[in-house]
Order: C-alpha cells, then sequence, then structure tokens
C-alpha cells in the first residue's frame, strides 16, 4: 500500500507499469486518473491547497478501510497539491486484487472518500480572477452507497 | 490551542493559523469566542452549516470537546480528487 502527496507531475504510465510488479496473486489492476479540466476555456491554473498532517492521515484511513473490505492485493494513491496547469494529472488511484470485481469496486470507493473526506481544495484561478470549488452534493450523497 | 484555517476560511480570516488561548470547552464555544473577536471572523464564521471542522486532524462535529486538544482547523466541505 503506497499513498504519496506531492506537487511534483507524475506519469501514470510509468506509475502503473511499477505497480505491484512481480507479483503472481493478481488478476486485475483498476486505476483512475484526475485530471484538471478546463470547463470554461478561459482557465490559467489550478490551485490545490491541502492540510499537510492530515491529509496523509485522512488517505491512509480511507485506504486501510478499502483494504479491509475488499481483497487487495495492493493500493496506490498519489494526490498533488499546489499549481495545475490545465490537462495535468491531479491524482491517481491504483488497485490490484485478484478478482476484477474487488478491484473496481475498491477504485470507485477510494475515489468518493477522496474527494469529499481527504482535505483538499480547489481554486479556479481564469483571466477573470479566482474562485474556490464548491463542494457538490451529490459527492457527498455517493458516500451512503458505501 | 493551534488554530488553523483553510481556503476561503483563510482568506476571510485573513491567516493560515495561530494560537489561542481559550477555556472553550467545545469547538462550538470555541466558534463564538472567535467570532467576538472581530468581523473578520464572524465572517468566516456566519454560516457553520458551510464548514467542516477537525480536531487533533481528525474530521469532528462542532459539539466536540476541546480539552486535552492541541489543534483545531476550520475549513470549507473538501474538494479533492
Amino acid at each position: 500500500m503506497q499513498v504519496r502527496v506531492q506537487s511534483d507531475a507524475f506519469d501514470t504510465g510509468a506509475e502503473l507499469a511499477g505497480f505491484a510488479q512481480g507479483r503472481h496473486d493478481i488478476g486485475a489492476v483498476v486505476s483512475f486518473t484526475g485530471v484538471v479540466r478546463d470547463t470554461a476555456g478561459d482557465l490559467d491554473h489550478m490551485l490545490m491547497e491541502h492540510y499537510p498532517g492530515m491529509t496523509e492521515r485522512a488517505i491512509g484511513g480511507i485506504v486501510d478501510q478499502a483494504v479491509a473490505r475488499w481483497a487487495l492485493v495492493d493500493v496506490l494513491v498519489i494526490h498533488r497539491y499546489g499549481a495545475l496547469a490545465p490537462g495535468a494529472p491531479i491524482m491517481m488511484v491504483a488497485t490490484a486484487a485478484g478478482h476484477r470485481a474487488e478491484a473496481f469496486a475498491a477504485a470507485d470507493f477510494l475515489m468518493d472518500y477522496l474527494k469529499s473526506r481527504a482535505p483538499f481544495w480547489k481554486k479556479e484561478v481564469t483571466r477573470e480572477g479566482a474562485a474556490w470549488v464548491a463542494a457538490k452534493d451529490a459527492d457527498e450523497q455517493a458516500l451512503k452507497r458505501w | 490551542m493551534n488554530v488553523m484555517y483553510f481556503a476561503w476560511v483563510r482568506e476571510r480570516i485573513g491567516l493560515p493559523q495561530e494560537q489561542v488561548k481559550t477555556q472553550a470547552a467545545t469547538v462550538a464555544e470555541l466558534v463564538a469566542e472567535l467570532s467576538a473577536r472581530e468581523e473578520r471572523y464572524a465572517a468566516a464564521f456566519a454560516d457553520i452549516s458551510a464548514l467542516r471542522v477537525a480536531v487533533d486532524q481528525e474530521l469532528a462535529d462542532f459539539d466536540a470537546p476541546l480539552a486535552g486538544v492541541r489543534e483545531v482547523a476550520f475549513f470549507p466541505p473538501m474538494t479533492g480528487g
């Protein structure tokens, strides 16, 4: 299990190539990559603020819940903070399991919880100004699925 | 106790963290004390339903006790992922 909170960019392909390498008890690897989206076409960059210390702790707790719930062989979570350019990766999750159902479900669970329970805040900086991204009710509702 | 502010709460109050000497028994009492200080605090805490709180880096409720607590953080709902 690996959790990394960093400002540096990461290479999703290289991360996946190294993930759960050398294990022969894995039948399925699922991954998700979150990318900075420029909805209105005027985004200069996204500022991702976080709470150092609590961030690592919260993500670790979410990963622990996933591991307790599904038969996972390995989990990788990378989440960036700082100034992120449009099109740049924000974060990724990868799960490895014996079968795909566990790997898909755990990745879905991890994403729902990282969205609303890991202490990150997005601010969109455009040519017109800057605005904090509001949390969506749907994201909070999504937690009830679990 | 170390009190921290994030995102628009930090911007509205105008600082990321501060040391606060308080006798507040709960988070809600601390919010009332801070709000009484100055307008910028009152503005940030005007609608606590729009805020979340962490006590010693764990999400908590506004009625959480503060005995023995070292760090309290206030912030809007999180937008990770």
